[in-house]
This record gives C-alpha cells, structure tokens and sequence, in this order.
C-alpha cells in the first residue's frame, strides 16, 4: 500500500504586516511534491515575505504554513532540516574555497564526517564547479557562485528547495547556465522547487504552475499555458499579468529602499 | 532526498562551535597578513611604551619588572582589538546574505553566536600567540610551563569571545557598519584604559576603581599575569566572571540576532 506524497507547501489564510504596512493578505496556496512553482510579481508584492515565512526566518502573525507536512510555527528546526535555500543576495564566503564554502554547510547540517567529503564534491560536480573547488570563491564568476550556492543548498539533499530571485542580475547565458542545472537536479531527484522572479518568459519556459502575486495577495495561479489561454490565444504571461492585475511587472509598486539595494547589491556583485 | 538525522541539541552546541572555528581557521590560513598587520599596534606598546617606562620605573609594579607586568595587558588587548570589530562581520554578513542562510540552517541561534563568539576566540589566539613570540624575544620574563600556557590559551578565547558577544550584541542593536564602527572606537580604550592593563588598580582613582571592578577585561588581565608572569591572581574568581560574562553575551546577542537578520 502507498500513500499519497504529502504537499510541499500548504499556506492558509496568510496575512503579515511590518507595522502599517500589508505586505501579505490572505495568501492561501498549494505546492504539490515534485513541483516547480514560481512566485511571480514585481518588488513589493510580496514573494520575499512569503519565502522569509516558510524558511522559518520571520515568525508567522496571522495564518497557517506547512512545510512537508510540518507546522512552521512548532517544527522549525524540522522545516530548516528539509530546506535548501538560496537568498536573492551573492551569499557566499569569498575568503573560503568553493569546496570549503559547500564543508561549512555540509557540517551545519550535521552531513555525516564518514560521507561529508563524498557529498561535497558530488554537488560541486553536479553544478559544474568541480575544476573550480579549490579556487577561493571571490575569484569566482556571478554564474558561478550562484551555482556553488546551489551546490550549498543541495549538500543536505533537501525536499524543498527555495530559491528567491536565483537569476537576478545575471547575464543570459549565466542564467541559462542555472537553470539548466536546477532542470537537471529536478529531473534526477524529482525535488519540489520553489522560486520567485520577475523574469516573466523563465517562469514560462520552466515552471509547472505559477502564481501571479500583486500588493501582497495571489492574483491568479495555474499552469503558465492554461492562465495564458484563459486571457487570449496569443497571450503571455506578462499579459497575464497585466490582466489580473491592471499594472505590468515594471510597475512602481514599492518593494522599498531594502529591497532596490539588495537587488542592486547583488546585480553589481555579480557585474 | 533525504534530510540527515538531528543531533541532540546538547551535542549541536559544540559541533556548530567547531564549524565556526574551522571557517575562522579556514579563512586565516588563506590570508595571513591580517595577522601580521594587526601585530603591529601591540609590538608597539610593548616595544615603545613598555621599554620606556621599563626604564623610568614610574608605575610602581612592585618586584615584577614593568615590562614583563605589561604584557599580559597587552595580550588581552590584542585579543579585545580582534574581538571587539567582529561584529562588523555579522553586520556584513547580513548583507551579503550569509546570516540569513545560516539563520535557515538547523542550528538553534544561542549556537550560531556561541560559534562565532569561538571563532573570535581563534582569530585572538592566532594573534597572541604572534605577541607572545615577540614577548618572549624581547625578554619578558614568560612561564614555560604548559599547563600554564593551556589555561593563557583558555582566558584569551573566553575575553575574546565576551568581547565579540559585546560586539555583536551592539551590532544588533545599531543594525549599520558606520555606527559600529563609531561605537567600537567609543568603548575600545575605555575598557583598556579602565582595567589593569597597563598599572595596578592601587594606582588608580577610586572612580577607576569601580570602572575596574565590573570591566571583564580586568579580569582577564588578572588571570593571563597570574599565569605568565606568576603574580597573585584569584583565577577561580577571574574564570567564573569571564565565563559568566560569555553567557550574558552569548544570550544578549542571540536574542538580537533576528532583529539584525531582518
């Protein structure tokens, strides 16, 4: 007998406010286990909130989230355990190795010492980074220290990968480059993936479903190719977007200084 | 896929404390210069202010000679200048996004600060032990013994690691680098100048002496001269403050580590 896999995600009724300010009302949403999801909108409407909830960093206010079956509010050392997550920001240590950079996290998941070494170079081979291991990371390229993060994030062989804004300011063959890899990973393991962009023709080429989120609430959510035939035969996703929303991707909806200079930190880090 | 099995958190503890002194040694054995560079300010006190006030005996040490009294005050403060900027690290590491990853790995934040309290601790002990050599070149009388220089070794990493916990705890506080940075300048020579680090507290005004009294930097001081040099030193009393002060820190900065992430 078999049962069912469980959902990777499941958000009910999800409201959070940074003082007066709304940044999610009422986002209910379902991540089915082996899905690739994108989280779809412009700064400010409020995919890194989301992300920030379910990888445990912000206390939940109003609402519910399981992770792999697992309340966030009670099993947060649990959720972290199944999590891989790469940050929007060039996050890794650019005075240690690409191999030590992948050992450090290795060690903070609690890798077994017996199989550590294995499974550190067998991520960085994965990635494409196994030439590069030894090198220090700060002489590495944009695309490739996003993929020694990916390589980071896959060391604790997690069920739900997080990816928030894993492509932003890189050039189009660095971009290329990760989510061929990310495609890969998913068609050997059969991960769950969870990201978010504003790269609206991405999320069309590679994700299952998507959710269209505007001014902290799901505008619509499907298959890219079903929300595009119920707008117009020939419509994209920026149309759909349009469409739901009443504004474009380019739209000064807000997001805040934070986040522009996060995003232009990491763009001018990545050259 | 498949997550790895947790450890107890007792046993968490201490392997995320070795994680975070393996990257701090990781990280030095690939740039040695900081250590070099940072050697410079206490061969100075040793080499310009010891020597010369070795010479016109004006603090009165006693029978210790007052070079070999200073340098115990200039090993702590070699490990109070590593530690006390450490928390420009975290505050980099915030906005680099490290923090944020290792606020979403499984290690409970009291460990994630204790290990880099630790790591402040190894990057001191890289530092001293260059003071120490130079001590011992120019002649301050130093004990040979090792179970002496083990417990040296002890007081460095626990006053460093207070004093990066102070750090951090303030960087949690003040959120920004510039700010640290001016907060950092404020207290540094506050803490020096108000311990016993460079004359005995019987020289000192009654006002200092309080000031001396509750700055762990004194204690510290305290026990390195009682296990360098031999003088009298009440190292139980020293241990415990420098170890109570590492759980007040440790607990400070943790409980402000989110607010920092955030």
């Amino acid at each position: 007998m078999t049962f069912p896999a469980l959902p990777a995600l499941v958000c009910t009724g999800v409201r959070h406010r940074f003082g007066d300010h709304v940044a999610l009302d009422g986002i209910d949403l379902t991540v089915e286990d082996g899905e690739l999801f994108g989280l779809l909108g412009p700064n400010g409407a409020g995919k890194t909130t989301l992300i920030r909830l379910l990888t445990t960093q912000l206390p939940l206010q109003e609402g519910s989230i399981a992770v792999v079956g697992r309340d966030v509010r009670t099993a947060q050392m649990a959720i972290r355990r199944t999590l891989g997550y790469v940050p929007q920001q060039l996050s890794i240590e650019g005075a240690l190795t690409g191999r030590e950079n992948v050992g450090w996290f290795a060690r903070l998941f609690d890798v077994p010492r017996h199989e550590r070494k294995e499974r550190v170079a067998s991520v960085l081979e994965t990635m494409g980074l196994a030439d590069a291991a030894d090198r220090l990371a700060g002489t590495y390229s944009g695309g490739m220290i996003r993929r020694l993060e990916l390589a980071q994030a896959l060391v604790n062989r997690p069920s739900l990968l997080v990816l928030d804004e894993p492509t932003v300011g890189l050039d189009p063959i660095a971009r290329d480059s990760v989510w061929r890899r990310v495609e890969e990973l998913r068609t050997a393991t059969g991960m769950t993936v969870v990201l978010t962009t504003h790269y609206m023709e991405e999320a069309d080429a590679l994700c299952d479903r998507v959710a269209l989120m505007h001014l902290g609430t799901i505008r619509a959510e499907g298959a890219p190719s079903d929300l595009k035939a119920s707008v117009a035969a020939d419509a994209t996703l920026e149309d759909v977007f349009r469409h739901y929303t009443g504004g474009s991707l380019d739209a000064e909806t807000g997001g805040g200084l934070r986040d522009i200079r996060r995003t232009r930190r990491t763009a001018s880090r990545v050259g | 896929m498949s997550a790895e099995v947790a450890p107890s958190l007792w046993l968490r503890f201490p392997s995320r404390v070795a994680t975070f002194c393996i990257v701090e040694l990781q990280k030095l054995s690939h740039d040695r210069t900081e250590l070099f560079t940072r050697a410079v300010q206490p061969i100075l006190w040793l080499l310009v202010f010891g020597e010369t006030f070795n010479r016109i005996h004006a603090i009165p040490t006693g029978h210790v000679r007052y070079l070999d009294f200073l340098a115990p005050g200039v090993i702590a403060q070699s490990g109070l200048f590593v530690a006390i900027f450490y928390g420009i690290q975290i505050i980099w590491e915030r906005d680099a996004g490290v923090l944020t990853k290792l606020l979403v790995t499984p290690t409970p934040r009291a460990a994630l600060i204790l290990g880099k309290a630790f790591a402040a601790g190894i990057r001191a002990l890289a530092q001293v032990i260059m003071v120490l050599i130079v001590s011992a070149i120019i002649g301050v009388a130093l004990t040979t013994n090792p179970v002496h220089i083990l417990g040296v070794l002890v007081i460095v990493v626990l006053g460093s690691a207070f004093f990066s916990c102070l750090s951090m705890t303030i960087a949690g506080i003040v959120l920004k680098r510039e700010r640290l940075m001016g907060i950092g300048q404020m207290i540094t020579m506050p803490l020096f100048f108000a311990s016993n680090a460079l004359y005995p507290v019987s020289v000192m005004p009654d006002w200092l002496r309080v000031l001396s009294k509750v700055n762990p930097l004194s204690y510290e001081v305290d026990a390195l001269r009682g296990l360098l040099i031999g003088t009298h030193a009440d190292l139980p009393l020293d241990f415990l403050v420098l170890l109570l002060a590492v759980v007040v820190g440790v607990t400070a900065a943790s409980a402000l580590v989110d607010r920092l992430a955030r």
